[in-house]
């Protein structure tokens, strides 16, 4: 039986996908209005992201919400993946399920709870807050989302492929690799895009955390929304999502890349 | 073809495979059962029965992907159970056929070799080599998933042999094949292994394909050995009752030994019948109950009662007849309900069928058709 | 494949598990820890702001302070002023709605790409993830634009003749929901979707051979067939939406406070960072149940294969 794709699935869809899409637009289109005002509509102009690039401020706040976003994915990468591996291969060993409970928490306690035990913690150790700090928090948050997608990605690993390998003569590390390393590669390369964009993105939690030189992108621009919508906010708005667009195109064309091959060193069905 | 070739029966040779006394247990079960079996060199040696019987993971266990709870592995005479995989001389060509999606052809055959470090140059000419051997020159830049199923078979066979391995291990290889396919590929097998003289191990749940392409074949059920012997010893000569069921039909009829003379054993079956079997395999004394074996073909059907014969012979009506082209097999219900199988080829081109639907019919068979089964 | 035979042989599995295991015990687990601690303190004008601090250079006689210290004031404080019990209510009423609503919208964009034809599937997942990556800020930002008074919805109103003044849509609760909808759709569509899309369509048309109508084989096979893919989306809404803030601060009122603003407003306005604790532990105890059936429903997908 064919996927009956009837016109109310389309029409769900489309809904669906237009209500997603629209308040982003929306914010896309005005953020080249040349009128202050969102009820007028001024023509087109580029004055609000000339306006950004003076903003001393805005510039700092990009500079660090990329520089803690850049290195807190790279840690989750690392450390989720560690996990992943954990959970995929280790089978049933002693401690699973608090190990697994606690890689999955994050993923759905509410910021304020985490964000407010860090910034306790921190307190308590006195340590001094700042990038160090962000970034041990983002860290935290973002490597049970690199879990998840690298561990589906396991799951459905060949594994014959590394006994071939061990078969042939390569010893375990060495199997790593050469041989899964570059197979999960792309769910690995997609954790690492997910860790980066939910650091870039995050404001609970940077506001607890964070100290003096290290305000992120996030605090400042919702710093400024809490008085009201301004141009040149919509202005930065777009140019991230922009950022976010062309960052998972690009993932979504390795991966598929990817996975055609993968499918390949199975017989014909 | 294989004429002479027994290293077997020569107590001089010494087996290249060895297992002794093996037991390997997953939770509670019992995969394989305190197994004994030698692998000569040179052989094409099967590893046969149903499923879950345990030949997988003694395949497994001389790969080195498994190790046994209890009992030694010997390859060469050396134990090698502490050996890992990848230091074995030993190289598997996988059911999946598990080929290395993100690299080439060459690169999937070339693989193995470059763990060892061996220089480029001769890299290319094994290469080379290994793929005009499975014949497939030219498709040395393809990529797997350019490649079709008997094509990806045939790069996992070379890739297995690049190393000129000790013994080659092939898991279910042909399984994924259509029966055309999978007849040609076995007589390829054969050939290549003939040519290579490496010792090929191959583990299947289809008997043709055993009985086809192996010199012998170890019938295994529930971890267990059931027999070691060549495809024709374990045709004609099966060792026990479910040996005899497993491999090609039989029919058995019950009965309980009479006496025991020079023209062999005389068995009083059900409702008076008299069954003489010309040879025993082992000995038995009169009362004790066995069984006759008797494959279809070696039976004669006959339409009218023969004279004068008082033994090996049973009357029935034919409930069922199959057409195989080659062919023909009868479903003759005896008098006591039982159902016995005769086969008769068909000889003749012109069906000019004798025998029919519910026709009554007399089974003959000479005392040296019959097998004597004590198990 | 015995694992002790793969690679996960020696200190390759030890890493692999002991760096995030200490990672999450530092960075996750004693955080916790601590936030109990300071709940059972009480507040004071010094940096930090909390009596009584552990001060191990004291010794015994400064554990024994310590345990002095501890009080319940700071729950005693939760009971005896309203607002707080209003905060939890509100929470509670606001994400169970909002994750009811996200379920009836959410239900048939997941079911209608699950039967989308294959190769349209990964694009549309693909549009689907793209909003969820984008700021999350960002996208509630937006919607100020189109509520606020002389914003987008409005002027369309107007034009339509719907509305004859503007409607104050900002700083309502109406705006709360609007604004948690649309940020959580995307995670009531994917777990959805994914359970959708595993489906056996001959079950449908075994279904269909029995003498079910269609609408009959939907309730009777479908849905409990993608019960958890229901739980999975339900929790992953349910949860966080009971601590948001972000959602409420920007496009809420200020008749009644949701518990996360309650628990900003205590720590950072208030600088009362027991009571703020306080909050945060009675928070985590009321999700106790639903984080623990979550994580049931998470465990078991990955044992069957995900």
């Amino acid at each position: 039986m064919q996927r009956r794709f009837s016109a109310f699935n389309v029409v769900s869809v489309a809904l669906g996908l237009a209500f997603l899409y629209l308040p982003i637009a929306i914010l896309v289109i005005y953020s080249f209005n040349a009128s202050r005002l969102v009820m007028v509509w001024g023509g087109w102009s580029t004055r609000w992201y000339l306006a950004l690039l003076d903003d001393q401020d805005m510039r700092d706040a990009a500079v660090a919400s990329f520089a803690i976003a850049t290195a807190s994915a790279a840690a989750a990468t690392v450390l989720g993946t560690c996990a992943a591996f954990a959970l995929t291969r280790l089978g049933r060993f002693r401690g699973r399920a608090s190990f697994a409970a606690m890689i999955y928490a994050p993923l759905v306690m509410p910021e304020v709870i985490t964000g407010l035990s860090l910034l306790l913690m921190f307190v308590a150790a006195d340590v001094d807050r700042g990038f160090v700090t962000v970034t041990a928090a983002h860290t935290t948050l973002t490597m049970c989302f690199v879990t998840v997608v690298v561990q589906s990605r396991l799951a459905a690993f060949d594994r014959s492929l590394e006994e071939a390998a061990m078969d042939l003569g390569c010893p375990p590390a060495r199997t790593f690799l050469t041989v899964t390393l570059p197979l999960i590669a792309p769910a690995v390369i997609a954790g690492f895009l997910l860790a980066f964009s939910l650091s870039l993105d995050d404001l609970v939690i940077a506001s607890f955390t964070t100290g003096p030189g290290a305000t992120t992108l996030p605090m400042r621009i919702y710093s400024e929304v809490r008085l009201g919508v301004k141009p040149e906010i919509n202005a930065i708005c777009t140019i991230l999502v922009a950022v976010v667009a062309v960052a998972i195109f690009a993932a979504a064309i390795v991966s598929r890349r990817a996975r055609e091959g993968e499918t390949a060193g199975l017989p014909a069905k | 073809m294989r004429r002479g070739f027994a290293p077997w029966t020569d107590p001089s040779v010494r087996p290249l495979v060895r297992f002794e006394a093996v037991t390997k247990r997953f939770g509670g079960v019992v995969a394989v059962d305190r197994l004994d079996l030698d692998i000569y060199e040179g052989e094409f040696f099967a590893l046969l029965g149903p499923s879950g019987c345990g030949k997988t993971t003694l395949l497994r266990m001389l790969a080195g992907f498994e190790r046994p709870d209890e009992g030694c592995v010997r390859l060469g005479g050396d134990d090698i159970a502490r050996v890992p995989p990848y230091r074995r001389p030993v190289n598997m060509m996988f059911q999946s056929y598990a080929l290395f999606p993100h690299l080439t052809v060459a690169g999937n055959v070339a693989f193995g070799l470059k763990q060892d470090r061996v220089p480029r140059r001769e890299i290319e000419a094994r290469v080379a080599e290994m793929l005009a051997l499975v014949k497939l020159d030219g498709m040395a830049g393809r990529k797997p998933h350019q490649l079709s199923g008997g094509q990806r078979q045939r790069v996992a066979l070379a890739r297995s042999l690049a190393k000129r391995p000790k013994v080659l291990l092939l898991d279910e290889p042909l399984a994924a094949l259509d029966k055309k396919l999978r007849e040609e590929t076995q007589f390829e097998l054969m050939d290549l292994q003939k040519r290579l003289g490496t010792t090929f191990v191959i583990v299947t749940h289809d008997q043709e394909e055993a009985m086809t392409v192996a010199h012998r074949i170890a019938v295994m059920d529930r971890g267990r050995l059931a027999q070691v012997a060549t495809p024709q010893q374990l045709y004609e000569e099966p060792a026990s009752r479910w040996v005899a069921g497993f491999i090609g039909d039989v029919n058995l009829l019950e009965g309980a030994v009479v006496a025991v003379d020079a023209q062999g054993v005389a068995i009083g079956g059900a409702g008076g019948r008299r069954y003489r079997v010309a040879a025993a395999a082992c000995p038995v004394r009169p009362g004790q109950q066995v069984a006759v074996a008797l494959r279809p073909e070696k039976l004669r059907l006959a339409a009218e009662k023969p004279e004068g014969v008082g033994e090996n012979c049973v009357a029935g009506r034919v409930g069922d007849i199959a057409y195989l082209g080659d062919v023909s097999l009868y479903k003759i219900r005896l008098d006591d309900g039982a159902v016995v199988t005769a086969s008769r080829a068909n000889a003749s081109r012109l069906t000019d069928r004798a025998i029919a639907w519910d026709d009554q019919v007399w089974l003959t068979w000479t005392p040296d058709a019959g097998i004597l089964l004590t198990g | 494949m015995d694992a002790r035979n793969a690679m996960s042989a020696g200190w390759g599995a030890r890493l692999v598990l002991w760096a995030p295991y200490l990672w999450l015990v530092a960075f996750f687990l004693v955080p916790f820890l601590i936030v109990i601690k300071i709940s059972l303190s009480q507040a004071a004008i010094a940096l930090p702001p909390y009596v009584p601090t552990l001060d191990l250079a004291a010794g015994w006689s400064g554990l024994k302070t310590f345990v002095a210290g501890i009080g319940l004031d700071s729950y005693r404080t939760l009971i005896s002023d309203d607002i707080y019990a209003l905060s939890y209510l509100k929470s509670l009423e606001v994400a169970t709605v909002s994750t009811a609503i996200l379920l009836v919208i959410g239900y048939p964009i997941a079911y209608g790409m699950a039967r989308a034809p294959r190769r349209l599937q990964a694009v549309l997942v693909m549009l689907v993830i793209l909003p969820f990556w984008t700021s999350f800020l960002i996208r509630v930002y937006a919607w100020i634009n189109i509520l606020q008074t002389d914003g987008l919805l409005n002027r369309v109103l107007a034009d339509l003749g719907i509305i004859h003044a503007p409607v104050a849509w900002l700083s309502s609760d109406t705006a709360i929901y609007i604004g948690v909808v649309y940020s959580y759709l995307p995670f009531m569509v994917l777990p959805l979707y994914a359970t959708l899309e595993k489906m056996d369509e001959t079950l449908l048309e075994a279904a269909a051979d029995l003498g079910a109508p269609r609408w009959k084989a939907f309730w009777q096979v479908t849905v409990p067939l993608s019960l958890p893919g229901i739980g999975a989306g339900a929790l992953l809404c349910f949860i966080p939406i009971t601590g948001e803030f972000v959602i409420p601060d920007l496009l809420g009122g200020s008749e009644t406070l949701m518990i996360g603003q309650t628990l900003w407003t205590e720590f950072f306005a208030n600088k009362d960072w027991p009571v703020a604790s306080a909050i945060a532990v009675v928070l985590l105890l009321l999700l106790v149940v639903p984080i623990a059936v979550y994580q049931n429903l998470q465990m078991r997908s990955v044992e069957g294969g995900s």
